[in-house]
């Protein structure tokens, strides 16, 4: 028995047999905020062999309240959480194969990233990549684990492809609006409570222990202290375009993504550019240094103007912060980057 | 009327007598929600055609998306 992992090896369900199954396995977190950072942590201390943690965004002020990973000097600079939450995990263990990406996943990226992955968790903040994970979990048969907060409520599900219901079939349509860290803010518990349903799902499909796992839909609200959970199965349709007898895994087609986002917890909004091509920053700033206020460091270039500030990331993606208005972003964007 | 809503005792006005005007009473109606009644998971549609009854044991599930 290894030292490190001996009172996890001592828990029964888990033993050593468990923990070697854990050290074998790949885990994909996506979106490595709030709960992405609580999954990871909880991963990387538990020994899983690999994990591969992507996200779109940079560290905020905002964050440090809620997101473990993350110190004050992340936040001054503006690191990609994909960068700080790997420099953090590789502290809290050196053994752990991490791969971390800054990356705004689509379509073209998910059938990428799960090459080789035996679970998927959800950490992200809106459900067009839920549904995309959904459709790519299904098509690749590979577990994914949902789990959502907003101020005291969390929710969270597991969904194993070809035995329960996909999201797809609970949902039946992309929700739109509703409640947001914006407009209804978190509390740190909140948090910590989907990603220990979450992560005890993991832990359970990575020593395959499929037995065991929850089988239903479980919400809380943890300060009106309420708690239920409901067995979801017969939601299951042989008609869903997502795991049904004929499949289109519709939110694989890339006519179906948008290539606009709104932040969930800022006034803020993504544009992603059609074409992909990376973009010189240096150049850039020279061109916009005339223009406004510009901050650069190696990831991504910070332009303030006037009341609204673009962050340009090498990849092409740019966040226009100051505005909810998608083509208030939009136009801002082609003022300034053609 | 009360109803057991997930697991708590709750007094609601007697006028409220579907499942769909009490996910309005909750302010649940814009969101999706999944409801069961008396252990039966309702249809989506069938939401304003459920009847609810003093003592009914309603579950009342729904989806957020913020992480």
């Amino acid at each position: 028995m290894s030292e490190r992992y001996s009172r996890q090896e001592i828990f029964a369900p888990i033993g050593a047999e468990g923990q070697e199954k854990i050290r074998n396995k790949h885990v994909l977190i996506v979106g490595a905020g709030a709960l992405g950072t609580g999954s990871a942590e909880a991963l990387v201390r538990a020994g899983i062999g690999k994990l591969t943690i992507v996200d779109r965004d940079y560290v905020e002020w905002s964050n440090l309240q809620r997101q473990q990973l993350y110190i004050e000097k992340d936040a001054q600079n503006r690191i990609p959480k994909a960068v700080a939450a790997k420099e953090r995990l590789l502290q809290v263990n050196s053994e752990v194969d991490i791969q971390a990406h800054i990356m705004d996943v689509s379509v073209g990226e998910i059938e990428e990233l799960v090459k080789g992955v035996h679970l998927i968790i959800d950490a992200t903040d809106n459900f067009d990549i839920r549904l995309l994970l959904n459709d790519a979990s299904q098509k690749y048969t590979i577990p994914w684990i949902y789990g959502s907060c907003v101020g005291s409520y969390g929710i969270s599900y597991t969904i194993i492809p070809g035995k329960t219901p996909c999201l797809n079939c609970l949902l039946e349509s992309v929700p739109l609006g509703g409640l947001t860290c914006d407009t209804a803010g978190i509390i740190s518990p909140t948090v910590q409570m989907v990603v220990a349903y979450q992560v005890t799902e993991a832990l359970k499909i990575l020593v395959e222990d499929f037995d065991s796992l929850l089988r239903k839909l479980q919400s809380f609200d943890l300060w009106k202290n309420q708690q239920t959970a409901i067995d979801v199965q017969s939601l299951k349709k042989d008609s869903c375009p997502s795991c049904g007898t004929v499949r289109t895994y519709p939110y694989l087609d890339f006519s179906n993504q948008t290539k606009t986002a709104i932040l969930c917890g800022r006034e803020s909004v993504q544009i992603r550019p059609s074409v992909q091509a990376e973009r010189n920053l240096d150049e850039l700033a020279s061109m916009l240094a005339h223009q406004g206020k510009v901050d650069q460091n190696p990831f991504l270039l910070s332009f303030t103007i006037d009341e609204k500030r673009m962050v340009i990331f090498k990849d092409g993606r740019v966040f226009v912060h100051g505005t909810k208005d998608v083509s208030e972003a939009k136009t801002l964007y082609h003022r300034y980057l053609g | 009327m009360e109803l057991l809503i997930n697991n708590d005792k709750i007094k609601i006005p007697d006028e409220i007598g579907n499942v769909s005007v009490l996910l309005e009473h909750f302010q649940l109606d814009k969101h999706i929600v999944i409801v069961e009644v008396n252990g039966v998971i309702l249809d989506k549609t069938n939401h304003r055609d459920t009847r609810l009854s003093d003592g009914d044991k309603i579950e009342i599930v729904h989806f957020v998306g913020g992480g």
